[in-house]
């Protein structure tokens, strides 16, 4: 399927290069019904990859890449059924959104995240599965989860441990702050700064000159230069889903989805 | 080094010409989510432009709560 366009994403498939566009209103969530159009995403992988040198993720909504996981579904899912049934829905989710982002830190072809606006929470952990973010200076980043008592729970701490600093890991996770692209790429975070609404057109002059390569020697090069933490992924699920059965977590998400302030992911 | 009055001046000259007003429509007391009737995301835009122009990181929790641009210049000037 060279090109899809679904109800949260659309791809297109051009010269060598898929371009995968989130556009789910208001923010790109990652909630089910995207959740879905990734997985019909990575299928298509099969038929994609061999044709494709490059993919760039980006997104069509203003001021924002992604907010993450879809917090008012997950509490919407999780006050529906009884407390002790709350981890298996969590975890099969789970399991299916680690599937899809393994699946697209794998690919044989060169990944791009052109990053505008605001790129948190599961937003991020989209980002970081790709090989390379590419981001507007006016982006934002951040892992916001401990304000609700939980951890990024779609392959973010891992991934970041395999990129970056320590130092620059704990800073973001215990704080829950956004951070600048500037700061994002003094840290290694981010590959290329662009102006601001440029990150896709960058991407894009980025994608022509990767797809001049051999693809044989590139798909070796990355997978030699960045190993998937297996392990850490199956454990961040199991830790995930521990925390996630506490009732400060219900508490504090029912404080996020009721909260109609200016700034609703600090605490 | 600047001094707070000539933060406060810049804060409320940025705000103006990224919100497409006259200069002098704002005032260092005013209230920005009210005057500007910025969302979260705006929000977030808002405290890029000033890292970008001060050359600072402003962490979000060193505004949370804040409002009027005189407190907010002063955060911005102990990180100067």
């Amino acid at each position: 399927m060279k090109t899809f366009a679904g109800k949260t994403l659309r791809w297109e498939w051009h010269n060598g290069t898929i371009e995968l566009t989130l556009d789910h209103e208001p923010a790109n969530e990652i909630g089910t019904a995207m959740l879905a159009e990734l997985e019909k995403f990575v299928a298509a992988f099969g038929v994609l990859a061999p044709e494709t040198s490059v993919c760039i993720i980006a997104s069509a909504r203003k001021s924002i890449f992604s907010a993450g996981g879809d917090l008012r579904e997950l509490y919407a899912t999780a006050a529906a059924v009884p407390a002790k049934d709350r981890a298996a829905g969590v975890r099969a989710f789970l399991e299916r959104i680690h599937a899809v982002l393994n699946t697209i830190d794998a690919a044989p072809f060169v990944t791009i995240a052109a990053v505008h606006g605001a790129c948190l929470g599961g937003g991020l952990e989209l980002a970081l599965a790709c090989d390379m973010i590419i981001a507007d200076k006016m982006a934002r980043f951040a892992f916001p989860e401990l304000r609700l008592g939980f951890i990024p729970g779609f392959g973010g701490i891992p991934r970041l441990k395999r990129d970056l600093g320590n130092a620059f890991v704990r800073d973001l996770l215990f704080t829950g702050r956004t951070v600048n692209a500037t700061r994002a790429q003094a840290v290694g975070l981010v590959a290329q700064l662009a102006g601001e609404g440029e990150a896709l057109k960058i991407a894009r002059a980025t994608a022509s000159q990767i797809i001049k390569y051999d693809a044989v020697t590139r798909a070796a090069a990355k997978k030699f230069i960045k190993p998937i933490p297996h392990e850490e992924l199956r454990q961040e699920i199991d830790l995930f889903c521990e925390l996630f059965t506490r009732p400060a977590v219900m508490a504090a998400l029912k404080k996020f989805v009721e909260d109609s302030g200016p700034m609703p992911y600090l605490p | 080094m600047r001094t707070l009055e000539q933060t406060t001046q810049e804060v409320l000259d940025l705000a103006a010409k990224h919100f497409q007003l006259p200069a002098g429509t704002l005032a260092p007391g005013d209230d920005f989510f009210k005057k500007l009737g910025i969302d979260s995301l705006q929000t977030l835009e808002m405290l890029s432009r000033l890292e970008n122009h001060f050359g600072i990181e402003l962490p979000d929790y060193e505004v949370q709560g804040v409002s009027d641009f005189r407190t907010l210049a002063e955060r911005i000037q102990s990180r100067l």
